[in-house]
């Protein structure tokens, strides 16, 4: 165990070293230049973008064009690779902002000579990500299934299939039929599939290479939309029950009669379950993606402040980056987790039951 | 703050794709796994169970084949047991036949002895009388010269000679 420690620690300092090598150069090329604005990098990355900004190689960015589909207010739909729109050049009517309400976003002049955004439905780098997550998603269940028609009961399912499997039921058996109660059934597949959709977008967001490393998950769009989902399970499915404890609720007759204050209240509720859960989901890894592009830049904040710094906060950096990393591993796990767990009590909730007689009675 | 803002965009993208992919998984993937891990565990209990009864099987089986050798060796036994005692008996009889044989072959003998025996003395005294009776004769030839010495003589070794045939 201790001799495993030592190695992880030395392996650390080498990385660190690593990165001193090769980050001083490119560092002392950029401080000619301007200060290093953390806060633009870290939403830079935050936001979503049109295309796929790799990295810089000799002061030219390496980026991946992706297909930008907009449709403009009298011109109709266009589609075209953002790359046309490189450093604000204009194509077809359209530019990406540099300024104002829409900055960063693709625009087009109206008639007043005034920037409006057009219908907008380009791959942006979020979207991308969010696409090829989706195909690898039904990839991996599809094998996973397939696998099981193949060896009904005559092979257990080892390796990949294995671990998939243990997820599975991990999720079945601890959270889908503990929260959701008697119509478990019905429920699986769709806590199943947000289960692992966050998951491998979450995960997708930790690799910091090319496909990966889009800041998906962490963005409002993505959770509002899994929790409208949600929402309908719990609402369009709910029981009598569970509107009568809505609209009709067990209180003193005061509270819900001339001014309907519980009624009110519980209504908020419905609402405020799956805002929680879009923020929660949102919040959580953006700041994991935001701490560590904090951590990262760290190394090029501190290149003023001499060598004798910038060298100790380079390995502080990196140690801290790695914790992070492992940190935002088990966050992802976490925050998938947590997310179908809520979704499945909100519909047990949702699936209330009458209560026994003599509480009536009372 | 356009943190809080969802773009179009990336919603309709999202509703697109998270539609398919639900769609997708919750009709061939989900319920396909779920039900081929319910029905391994149902196969998996059912096995375990065929296990247990065959092995409870097997063992009533052992204990049975464990009597039947354990009654077999006592049948051995006593086979062997009734084999020797038999044995025994058969010896015993055997000498015992063998015994009454060779006493009945000596009793034969012994009487085909006395018999000779007697037929000898028989003969013997058959030829004694008839050397007697011819010395006799000379003897009696020589002194009976009348008729009535004579017939006396006569009578006398008649009733004699009755007599002896009635002693025999």
């Amino acid at each position: 165990m201790t001799s495993k420690r030592c190695m992880l620690f030395v392996q650390s300092l080498l990385v660190a070293c690593l990165s001193l090598l090769i980050v001083v150069p490119a560092t002392a090329q950029e401080e000619s230049n301007k200060e290093v604005n953390v806060k633009e990098i870290v939403f830079d990355h935050i936001f979503d973008s049109y295309e796929w900004h790799v990295t810089e190689w000799g002061g030219h960015p390496v980026a991946v064009p992706l297909p930008v589909i907009v449709k403009g207010e009298k011109s109709g739909w266009h589609l075209f690779l953002s790359s046309k729109l490189h450093k604000g050049h204009e194509y077809q009517g359209f530019y990406i902002a540099s300024e104002g309400d829409y900055k960063g976003k693709i625009v087009e002049k109206n008639d007043q000579n005034v920037a409006v955004r057009p219908l907008d439905i380009s791959i942006t780098k979020n979207t991308f990500s969010l696409l090829l997550a989706s195909f690898v998603l039904v990839l991996i269940m599809l094998s996973v299934t397939q696998f099981y028609k193949k060896n009904t009961f005559k092979k257990a399912p080892g390796g990949f299939v294995g671990m998939v499997e243990v997820i599975i039921l991990t999720i079945y058996e601890d959270v889908v039929i503990k929260c959701v109660g008697k119509d478990y059934k019905r429920y699986a597949p769709y806590l199943l599939t947000v289960f692992f959709f966050v998951l491998l977008n979450n995960l997708m967001g930790l690799i910091p290479f090319f496909p990966g490393g889009a800041n998906v998950t962490g963005n409002i769009a993505i959770t509002l939309v899994l929790s409208i989902c949600t929402f309908i399970a719990i609402n369009v499915f709910g029981t009598k029950e569970y509107w009568k404890e809505i609209l009709w609720p067990e209180v003193p007759v005061w509270m819900k009669v001339p001014i309907p204050m519980m009624p009110v209240l519980e209504l908020v509720g419905i609402f405020t379950k799956p805002f929680a859960l879009t923020i929660r989901l949102m919040a959580n890894i953006m700041a994991g993606h935001a701490a560590v592009l904090g951590l990262t830049s760290l190394v090029f904040v501190t290149v003023r402040m001499g060598p004798a710094i910038n060298a100790s906060m380079t390995i502080g950096s990196v140690l801290f980056c790695i914790f992070m990393s492992f940190i935002e591993l088990l966050v992802a796990f976490i925050q998938a987790y947590v997310f179908t767990m809520l979704s499945a009590v909100f519909i047990g909730l949702s699936r209330v039951e009458p209560h026994h007689k003599e509480n009536t009675i009372e | 703050m356009s943190l809080l803002q969802p773009e179009a965009g990336l919603l309709f993208w999202m509703v697109l794709s998270f539609g398919v992919v639900f769609f997708i998984l919750a009709k061939y993937a989900f319920p396909v796994i779920l039900k081929m891990v319910e029905e391994r565990k149902a196969y998996i209990d059912n096995s375990l169970k065929l296990a247990d009864e065959t092995n409870a099987q097997l063992e009533l089986l052992k204990a049975e084949g464990e009597k039947i050798i354990t009654k077999a060796r006592e049948e051995q036994v006593t086979i062997l047991n009734d084999a020797l005692s038999l044995k025994e008996q058969i010896i015993n009889e055997a000498r015992n036949e063998a015994k009454a044989e060779a006493a009945k072959q000596l009793d034969t003998v012994r009487k085909q002895i006395r018999k000779e025996q007697a037929d000898a003395i028989l003969e013997v005294r058959s030829q004694v009388a008839v050397l007697a009776v011819d010395i006799a004769e000379k003897v009696i030839r020589m002194q009976l010269n009348d008729k009535e010495k004579h017939m006396s003589m006569i009578n006398r070794l008649m009733d004699e000679g009755d007599k002896k045939t009635m002693i025999q």
